[in-house]
């Protein structure tokens, strides 16, 4: 594989707010390779969009990076100065928000903000600038651009502001597009759109994207790299067939199953993940996952468990699973054939979760039936 | 309009692409504010006032300040609409010329308030900590001082000129301005189009002039008009107490002055001028209301 174009190093990120550190990210760790989809996902409140943030510089006060790299292409722009920082977003690393109504001015016209995106930087050519903002829209599949570019932006609809910002943050040519729930405030049939425009340009001009998202199914369809995120900390990487097929930390496979299916039994209720994210100020100890955990042994609420690698480029930060991987192991060596011990076993990245499905959903049914 | 098709792209509007009159923030708030009758009739008589003044400095019925072209406080006649002064010179032609000074006080306060009040409101709002702090002290300073007593020191430093005179008064204007920019940029700068401007490598320049303060610029102009009532009527009430322009250049204040101190004689030397006063105040506080609901978003139609 190429060299990594950003690369993230245990970084750490809190907001310092009067009830005390709120630690939203601690020691994040990825690498984005040239033309490569990554995405992030997670609950509301995990850390994807700070992550992000963190990563242009643009975490606001009290907010503040307080450890970690952000190599971009092997410089660290957490410390190089405001002003150099400020060219390469944008220009090399540019941002695509969730609502594209409130990102856009709406004083400006939308052609002179797509213009204004490229005069910040003197990467476009001034007389090109113009035709540049037209040609924009034309490959973002505005219709009609050259008469749209003159539009305000009330005046477009909401897939089409969108289509406006993916233009204003591929203008400079960036090598890394980060996009923080570009599709959450559209309706499906625009989403669609939406992602299809991304895949597009991804494999037109090998752009590289971060994608941020709650919803796993936006990232099945454009992303072939995933990141898991909860409490701040990534709980999961690996492949996207490979986080589908066979999650290996139980909040990926208890998001996964939280997706709606058509295919599902229609008596089957939605499953939810019981309870609520920690609090991020005052941490327990162990894995942060593990109050929500159906899955969670003793150990789990003891020591915080570290990203492990499972399977071919898939890693996971699990004790339960480790425990299965060093049972199986174990099973394996001694031949121990006893009830059970292949039954509940699972080698890492062989069997997925899901096979014991029915038999681990009975238990939180029924805890769930009594709680409720 | 036939639908343009990009070749090679799906069309995503299949009904063909709506066609719409392009309707700016200027061109919708114009509309709305003719709506308003009574700012309509605000504008065209302030309309009126501009053009006498302009025509003021070419021609008036006498000179202003000639003196002895009729008796002195002689009554309105064909000759002299609004009768004569002390000093026997034609009301009218004086009340002409003193628009001259009512707009010169009204605008030039305006565009002095504007200037200072945008340029240190958006500093207070858009860099906080420290640098908001000592500006509001400031504002708050000049808030706690009472204006006739602010714009009379300056009066008495800087000396008597017409532009001293807008100076002062603006000195006592411009906080108001201020305290509404600073909240605009406050609540602005932590809109998504500004970290969007930011997270394309907008300079902070660029994202507190090309950004912000476009966005505040509606309620800036309404406060803009409302500062104008207030400066005329300051710079009058100035020049009635006799610190205002200097004579002999005819002006409302002053005029209404003199008439005050021959009212027991004749009346219409105070009236005509405090007349002249009353309806341009009233028309600039209409226009400013007028102005105010056409650009308030909450009223759209």
């Amino acid at each position: 594989m190429t060299e990594p174009i950003l690369q993230v190093q245990d970084l750490s990120t809190s907001f310092f707010t009067d009830d005390g550190e709120v630690k939203a990210v601690r020691g994040v760790s990825f690498d984005l390779h040239r033309g490569e989809t990554l995405g992030i996902v997670g609950e509301s409140g995990c850390g994807k969009s700070v992550t992000a943030m963190s990563v242009l510089g643009l975490v606001q006060r009290p907010g503040r990076v307080v450890g970690g790299k952000i190599l971009f292409n092997g410089r660290d722009l957490l410390t190089i100065d405001a002003e150099e920082l400020r060219q390469i977003r944008g220009r090399d690393i540019a941002m695509i928000f969730q609502d594209p109504l409130s990102s856009l001015n709406p004083v400006l016209r939308v052609g002179f903000q797509i213009d204004e995106a490229m005069k910040a930087h003197d990467k476009i050519p001034e007389p090109q600038i113009e035709t540049r903002g037209i040609d924009l829209l034309k490959l973002v599949r505005v219709p009609d651009a050259a008469r749209r570019i003159k539009d305000y932006p009330h005046q477009f609809s909401g897939g089409m502001r969108q289509r406006a910002m993916i233009a204003m943050g591929l203008s400079n040519r960036p090598d890394v597009l980060i996009a923080d729930e570009p599709t959450t405030a559209l309706d499906v049939t625009v989403q669609a759109q939406i992602l299809e425009l991304l895949r597009d340009l991804n494999e037109q001009t090998g752009t590289s994207i971060i994608l941020i998202t709650h919803n796993l199914g936006v990232v099945a369809g454009l992303c072939r790299r995933v990141v898991v995120m909860y409490a701040g900390e990534i709980v999961e990487e690996g492949p996207v067939e490979k986080i589908f097929e066979s999650p290996q930390h139980p909040y990926t496979w208890s998001l996964l199953r939280s997706i709606p299916r058509i295919d599902a039994n229609r008596r089957d209720r939605l499953k939810s993940i019981e309870g609520l994210p920690p609090d991020l100020i005052s941490l327990p100890p162990g894995c942060k996952f593990s109050p929500r955990c159906p899955f969670r042994i003793e150990r789990c609420f003891k020591d915080d468990p570290e990203l492990v690698p499972v399977s071919e480029g898939q890693r996971a930060a699990c004790w339960v699973m480790m425990e299965r991987a060093y049972a199986e192991m174990g099973a394996r060596t001694i031949t121990d054939t006893r009830p059970g011990a292949a039954s509940g076993v699972h080698p890492p990245g062989m069997a997925p979760l899901v096979a014991h499905e029915s038999e681990v959903v009975a238990d939180v049914a029924v805890e769930a039936g009594g709680s409720a | 309009m036939a639908t343009t098709v990009v070749p090679g792209i799906a069309d995503y509007s299949p009904g063909g692409v709506l066609v719409r009159e392009q309707v700016s923030l200027w061109r919708d708030g114009w509309r709305r504010l003719r709506r308003n009758r009574l700012s309509l009739v605000a504008v065209v008589y302030l309309g009126l006032i501009i053009v006498m003044a302009v025509v003021s400095f070419f021609w008036t019925p006498y000179g202003p300040n000639n003196i002895g072209v009729c008796q002195t406080y002689e009554t309105p006649s064909p000759q002299h609409f609004f009768g004569c002064d002390e000093l026997g010179r034609d009301s009218l032609s004086r009340l002409m010329a003193g628009t001259q000074v009512t707009l010169a006080e009204g605008i030039g306060c305006a565009f002095i308030a504007l200037v200072a009040g945008v340029v240190i409101g958006l500093m207070a709002g858009f860099f906080r900590g420290i640098v908001d702090a000592a500006l509001s002290l400031l504002i708050n300073i000049f808030y706690g001082i009472p204006p006739l007593l602010v714009a009379l020191v300056l009066y008495v430093l800087l000396g008597a000129s017409l532009l001293n005179i807008i100076i002062a008064i603006s000195a006592t204007l411009w906080m108001d301005m201020a305290r509404l920019v600073r909240g605009q940029t406050l609540s602005l700068r932590e809109r998504e189009f500004v970290e969007a401007a930011r997270a394309s490598g907008a300079k902070s320049g660029k994202i507190l002039f090309g950004h912000i303060f476009p966005n505040a610029l509606g309620p800036i102009i309404v406060q803009g008009t409302f500062v104008i009532p207030g400066a005329v009527l300051t710079g009058a009430f100035l020049s009635f107490l006799g610190v205002g322009v200097p004579a002999p250049q005819a002006d409302w204040g002053g005029m209404a002055q003199e008439g005050v101190n021959a009212i027991r004689l004749v009346t219409h030397i105070v009236m005509f001028p405090s007349i002249a006063l009353s309806l341009t105040l009233l028309a600039f506080n209409f226009f400013g209301d007028g102005l105010r609901d056409a650009f308030d978003p909450r009223q759209k139609r």
